[in-house]
C-alpha cells in the first residue's frame, strides 16, 4: 500500500517536551476510553492473555496427555471443549495453543519493530539518497510475498519454533519502517530538532532519544496492528504444517484438525476458529480505537 | 525527471470533432505510450531484475543446503530421481560451472525435475496446475473488486446510516476470521449441513462458489473498508465542493470526480492483494481439494520436495512482479501526480 | 426587483458540544449588477451565508432551520428541489471559493473541470465547449491558453489558479457571482491582479457581485454596498462611503481603527478587547456588547434589531438607534 498515512493524517502531536516519557497524551488516553468497543476488546484480550499465560497452571490437563478411551468426544463436563482424535482435552490445547499465539505476537512483534523503527528511522533522518535506495527497497519488497519466503525458510531450514518468531517478524516490518520514516520526516522540520542539532548533539543521540519517542504514537498505533496479522501469519503455517509441529498446540494446527474432522466432530474446528477470529476482531478494534484516539481528523463523525 | 504532461500536445484538442469516447480513449492510448510511460516501465523493469536474480541465486544455495537432498550424505532420494537431479545440478562439476548452468536453465525457462515424482518435471507440474489456480484467483478478485468497491462506495456516499455501519461491520468479521477457517464453516453449513454443493472438488460449476468466496471474501472485505474510507476522504474535500457549485449532480460528483481519487487507496492495494490472493489460495486449495498450483505448493513443501518448492516460488515471483508493474502502471495513470517524480 | 432577496436566515451547526448559530437571522437584498460587500472575522458566518445560499452547508451537522433566499423573485433557493438548485447553481449563479489549490480538483486537467458547467448546463459540443474554454482562461490573462488548458492543477502557480478558477465560474456567464475571500489566499501582487480582474468582468457582464472579506480594504475599492457581520448577524448595512465616513456601529469603527496602514506610526496597535463570543451558547441582546466601550445595560435585552437610521444605511446598534451616542 502506498503511504496511506501521513504524519498529516496521524496528526501526532510533538509533545513539549524533548525528554523521552509519555507516549499518549492525556487528550488521546480520555478520547480511548470513550471508544467502548477498544475498550471492550482490550479487556477480552488481557483475559485471553492472562488465561493463556497461566496454562500451565489452570489447564485441567497436560496438553499432550492422551486418554485413548475418551478419544473424540463431544463437549462434557471434564472435557468442556471436547477431545480430539487422540483423545487429547481441547481446552487444554486451546490454552496452551494461546500461549504460543501471545508469544509470536510479542517476540515477532518486536523483531518487526525492532527493524522497522530502526530502519525507518535511518531512513528518514539521513534523507536524500540514504532514503530513495532504502525506500526503493523497501517497494520492491513490499510487493512479494514474503509469506511465500518465509514457508520457504520453514521448508528448507527446519521447524525450530524460535526460526519462526523472528521469520515472522521478518514479513512485518516493511509498514513499520514506512509510518517512521513518515514521521520522522515531519519532525526533522519541525524547531525542536534544529535546537538539538545546534547544540551540537550527535545524530544517534537525537534519532534515538529524540525522534523515536516522539514518533511512538503511531509506532504504537501499528505495533497493535501487527500483532494481528503476525499470529494470523503464526495460524497459517501452522496450518499447512510448517509452522508449530504436535505435539505441542497452536490454534492453527487445531484448525486443521478440525478442518480434517469436520463431518464427525464439528466442535474440534468451532471452538479454536471462533477463538482466532475474535482475538484478531478484538486486537483490530483495539488498533482501530487507538488509531482514532491519537488522529486530531477522525472521521468516525 | 520531470516531464510535463502537457507534453502530448495532442492536436484534436483543436480538431472540432470527435465524439466524448473515441477521444478519451485515443487520449488514453497516447497516454499509455507517452515517454513518460515507457521512462517508468523500463525504470521499474530495471529495478527488479536485481530482485530476481538474488532470489535464484539464493535458491540456488539453498537447494546445496537442504537436508535430505541429493547434497548431503543422507540420500533418500530413488536412484531414478537421482541421476536427473545430477544432470541437472551438474554435480560433479565445479561450483562455478554449477551456478552458471543453474541459471542459464533457468533463463531457458527450465526449473528442473521433480524430486518425488520421477517421471514429472517441475515445469510441467506447474502448467498442469496453474490454469485451475488462475482460474480460482479470477473468480476471487472479481467477487473482491465487485462485492467490496460496491459496498464500500455506497457506504461512504450514506455515512453513519444502517448502508454504512452493516456492511462495514460485516467487512470487518470478513477481515478478521481467516481463510481458513472460514473455508471449512463454509463447508460445515453450505456443504455438510444443507448440502447445496459439494464439500469439495472442482468438477462441477457449482463446485466453483464456496473456494472462490472464501478466497475472495477477505479482499472484499479490506477492499470494501479502503474504498470507503478513501470515497469519504475525497467526498470531504473542498474541489467536491467547487463540483457542486457547479451545479454537477450526485452521479457526476461521484462518478467524474471522487472516484478517480477516491479509489487510490483500493489500487494500491492491488499489489499486496494479489500476493495474498495467492498466498490464500495454498489454504483454499487445500481446504477444498482444488488441484491447482497452492495445493501442488503445499504437498511440496510438506514433502520436501525442493525442486518445486523452489521452482513454484521463483515462478510465483515472476508472476507476482509483473501484476505489481501493471498495477502502478494503472496507479500513475490515475494519479497524475505521481507522474512528475 | 432584487435580484436576491434574503429573509431571516437562520443555519445552525447541530454538533456534540451544543448548537453553533453560525448564521442568526440574516437578511439583505442584492440588485441586478450590484457589488455588495459582506465584512467581518473568522467565525462571524459570512461564509456560511454564501453556503447556506448555494446549499452547499453539510446537510448533517448543519441545518438551515428557517429563512429564504428567493432568486430573481422566482425561486426559494433554500427551498427547493436540488434539480431546480442544480440547474440555477453554476449557470446563473457561480462562486469561487477561498483556496484555489484544494477548490480545483487534483486528478482532472483544467480542461475537463474548466468546462464542465457548460456541459452541465446544455452546451453538448464538447469540442465547442472547449473553444469556449480556452477563449475564458484568455480573458482571464492565462498566458498560451490553448497549451495550458490540458494541464493540472499543480502544473498552476496560486494566482494563476485563482484565475483559473474565475474563468470556470464565469465561463456561463452568470448573473451573480459570490467570491468568499478569493484574495486571502493569494500573494498581496496578485490580490489587486484578481481584483482587477473580477470587475473587468463584471462591467463585460454586468453582473451582480457579493463579496465576501475580512479585509476592508478590498471592500473601500470595490464594493458599492456594505454588509458588516458579527457572530452571525448582521450589525450593519451601508453604502460604501458611508460606512467609511459616518459609521453608525461601534464593531465597524473597532475595525477602522485596527487597519493598521490607517494608524499613526510609532504607536502601539489598536486591537479590539476580548474576543468573539462562543457561537454554540444562546446570546442575550448584542453579541458585541462584552466588547464594546459604549455597552450599557440595555444591550444586554433582546430584540436587537436592524433598523434603518438614514435612508439605506441600517445599524443593530440600540445606542445608536435612539441616538444616545455618537461615533
Amino acid at each position: 500500500m502506498q503511504e496511506t498515512l501521513t504524519p498529516q493524517t496521524l496528526g501526532a502531536a510533538p509533545l513539549s517536551e524533548v525528554e523521552a516519557g509519555t507516549s499518549l497524551s492525556r487528550d488521546a488516553w480520555h478520547r480511548l476510553k470513550k471508544n467502548k468497543m477498544a475498550v471492550a476488546s482490550a479487556v477480552i484480550l488481557v483475559v485471553l492473555s492472562l488465561a493463556s499465560a497461566l496454562a500451565p497452571w489452570i489447564a485441567p490437563y497436560s496438553y499432550e496427555e492422551q486418554n485413548l478411551a475418551l478419544r473424540a468426544v463431544p463437549p462434557r463436563p471434564g472435557h468442556w471443549l471436547g477431545t480430539d482424535a487422540l483423545g487429547r482435552d481441547q481446552l487444554t490445547r486451546l490454552l496452551y495453543g494461546g500461549r504460543v499465539s501471545l508469544m509470536v505476537g510479542i517476540v515477532a512483534t518486536g523483531v518487526a519493530l525492532l527493524i522497522g523503527v530502526t530502519y525507518g528511522a535511518v531512513s528518514g533522518f539521513f534523507g536524500r539518497k540514504t532514503d530513495v535506495v532504502m525506500m526503493r527497497i523497501v517497494d520492491i519488497i513490499y510487493a512479494l510475498p514474503f509469506t511465500i519466503f518465509v514457508i520457504l525458510l520453514m521448508v528448507f531450514f527446519g521447524r525450530d519454533i524460535r526460526l519462526l518468531f523472528v521469520a515472522i517478524g521478518a514479513v512485518e516490518w516493511l509498514t513499520m519502517a514506512r509510518i517512521v520514516r513518515g514521521q520522522v520526516q515531519s519532525l526533522k522540520k519541525q524547531e525542536f530538532i534544529e535546537a538539538a542539532r545546534a547544540l551540537g548533539l550527535r545524530r544517534r543521540r537525537i534519532i534515538f532519544l529524540h525522534m523515536i519517542p516522539n514518533a511512538l504514537g503511531p509506532i504504537i498505533v501499528y505495533a497493535t496492528l501487527t500483532v494481528p496479522a503476525v499470529m494470523l501469519l503464526e495460524a497459517f503455517l501452522s496450518f499447512l504444517g510448517l509452522g508449530v509441529q504436535p505435539p505441542m498446540s497452536s490454534w492453527g494446527l487445531m484448525i486443521k484438525d478440525g478442518a480434517d474432522r469436520m463431518e464427525e466432530c464439528p466442535w474440534l474446528l468451532i471452538a479454536p476458529g471462533m477463538t482466532l477470529a475474535a482475538t484478531l476482531f478484538c486486537l483490530n478494534f483495539l488498533g482501530d480505537g487507538l488509531r482514532d484516539a491519537l488522529d486530531v481528523r477522525a472521521s468516525k463523525d | 525527471m520531470a516531464l510535463k504532461g502537457s507534453g502530448t500536445n495532442f492536436s484534436a484538442v483543436n480538431s472540432g470533432h470527435g465524439l466524448l469516447d473515441a477521444r478519451f480513449a485515443l487520449g488514453t492510448y497516447s497516454r499509455l505510450i507517452s515517454l513518460t510511460m515507457f521512462r517508468f516501465i523500463a525504470k521499474r523493469f530495471f529495478e527488479t531484475i536485481p530482485v530476481l536474480f538474488v532470489i535464484a541465486t539464493l535458491t540456488f544455495f539453498m537447494v546445496r543446503l537442504a537436508p535430505g537432498g541429493p547434497f548431503t550424505a543422507e540420500k533418500s532420494i530413488p536412484p531414478e530421481i537421482q541421476k536427473k537431479l545430477e544432470a541437472f545440478y551438474g554435480l560433479n562439476k565445479p561450483l562455478s560451472q554449477q551456478y552458471l548452468d543453474y541459471m542459464g536453465n533457468l533463463l531457458k525457462g527450465d526449473l528442473g525435475p521433480s524430486f518425488k515424482y520421477a517421471t514429472w518435471s517441475v515445469n510441467e507440474l506447474i502448467w498442469s496446475a496453474f490454469p485451475v489456480s488462475l482460474e480460482l484467483g479470477c473468480y476471487a478478485l472479481a467477487i473482491a473488486l465487485l462485492l467490496g468497491l460496491s459496498s464500500g462506495i455506497i457506504a461512504s456516499l450514506r455515512q453513519n446510516t444502517a448502508t454504512d455501519h452493516v456492511p462495514m461491520s460485516l467487512a470487518m468479521i470478513g477481515i478478521c476470521v481467516p481463510t481458513f477457517v472460514m473455508g471449512p464453516l463454509l463447508i460445515l453449513v453450505f456443504g455438510l449441513g444443507l448440502g447445496w454443493v459439494n464439500a469439495s472438488g472442482w468438477d462441477s460449476a457449482r463446485d466453483r462458489i464456496l473456494p472462490s468466496l472464501t478466497l475472495g471474501f477477505y479482499y472484499a472485505a479490506y477492499i470494501a473498508r479502503l474504498a470507503r474510507g478513501g470515497m469519504l476522504e475525497i467526498l470531504n474535500q473542498d474541489f467536491i465542493r467547487t463540483a457542486r457549485a457547479k451545479g454537477a449532480s450526485s452521479a457526476r460528483i461521484v462518478f467524474r470526480h471522487a472516484l478517480k481519487g477516491g479509489l487510490l487507496p483500493v489500487v494500491s492495494f492491488l499489489g499486496p492483494a494479489i500476493a495474498g490472493l495467492i498466498t490464500g489460495s495454498f489454504v483454499v486449495e487445500t481446504i477444498f481439494q482444488v488441484p491447482g498450483l497452492g495445493r501442488f505448493f503445499v504437498t511440496a513443501a510438506f514433502n520436501r520436495d525442493y525442486t518445486m518448492v523452489l521452482g513454484t516460488v521463483l515462478f510465483y515471483a515472476v508472476l507476482i512482479i509483473l501484476l505489481n508493474l501493471v498495477v502502478d502502471i494503472v496507479q500513475v495513470w490515475l494519479n497524475p501526480k505521481l507522474r512528475f517524480d | 426587483m432584487p435580484l436576491l432577496a434574503v429573509n431571516n436566515l437562520r443555519t445552525w451547526f447541530h454538533t456534540r458540544n451544543g448548537v453553533v448559530r453560525a448564521v442568526d437571522d440574516v437578511s439583505f437584498e442584492i440588485e441586478k449588477g450590484e457589488t455588495l460587500g459582506i465584512v467581518g472575522e473568522s467565525g462571524s458566518g459570512k461564509s456560511v451565508t454564501c453556503y447556506s445560499l448555494m446549499g452547499l452547508v453539510p446537510q448533517p451537522p448543519g441545518r438551515i432551520e428557517s429563512g429564504s433566499a428567493v432568486f430573481d423573485g422566482q425561486t426559494d433557493l433554500l427551498k427547493c428541489s436540488t434539480e431546480e438548485l442544480n440547474r440555477i447553481r453554476g449557470k446563473r449563479i457561480a462562486m469561487i471559493f477561498q483556496d484555489p489549490m484544494t477548490s480545483l480538483n487534483p486528478y482532472l486537467r483544467i480542461e475537463g473541470q474548466l468546462i464542465e458547467p457548460l456541459l452541465i448546463h446544455g452546451v453538448h459540443d464538447r469540442a465547442e465547449a472547449i473553444k469556449q474554454g480556452i477563449r475564458a482562461l484568455e480573458e482571464v490573462g492565462v498566458p498560451d491558453a490553448a497549451k495550458r488548458i490540458r494541464s493540472y492543477p499543480h502544473e498552476f502557480s496560486g494566482g494563476m489558479r485563482q484565475r483559473v478558477m474565475i474563468a470556470m465560474a464565469l465561463i456561463t456567464k452568470p448573473e451573480l457571482l459570490i467570491a468568499d475571500e478569493p484574495t486571502t489566499a493569494v500573494d498581496v501582487t496578485v490580490q489587486a491582479q484578481i481584483l482587477e480582474l473580477i470587475k473587468k468582468m463584471q462591467t463585460e457582464l454586468g453582473m451582480a457581485v457579493i463579496w465576501v472579506t475580512h479585509d476592508l480594504g478590498v471592500v473601500a475599492g470595490f464594493c458599492r454596498r456594505v454588509l458588516v457581520m458579527y457572530a452571525g448577524r448582521i450589525v450593519e448595512s451601508a453604502p460604501t462611503e458611508q460606512l467609511f465616513y459616518r459609521t453608525k456601529h461601534p464593531y465597524t469603527r473597532a475595525l477602522q481603527r485596527s487597519i493598521p496602514a490607517l494608524q499613526p506610526k510609532g504607536a502601539e496597535l489598536y486591537t479590539i478587547a476580548g474576543a468573539p463570543p462562543d457561537l454554540s451558547r444562546r446570546i442575550e441582546g448584542c453579541a458585541f456588547a462584552p466588547r464594546c466601550e459604549f455597552a450599557q445595560d440595555k444591550c444586554g435585552k433582546p430584540p436587537i434589531e436592524l433598523k434603518a437610521v438614514e435612508p439605506s444605511h441600517a445599524t443593530a446598534c440600540v445606542r445608536m438607534q435612539s441616538n444616545e451616542i455618537s461615533l
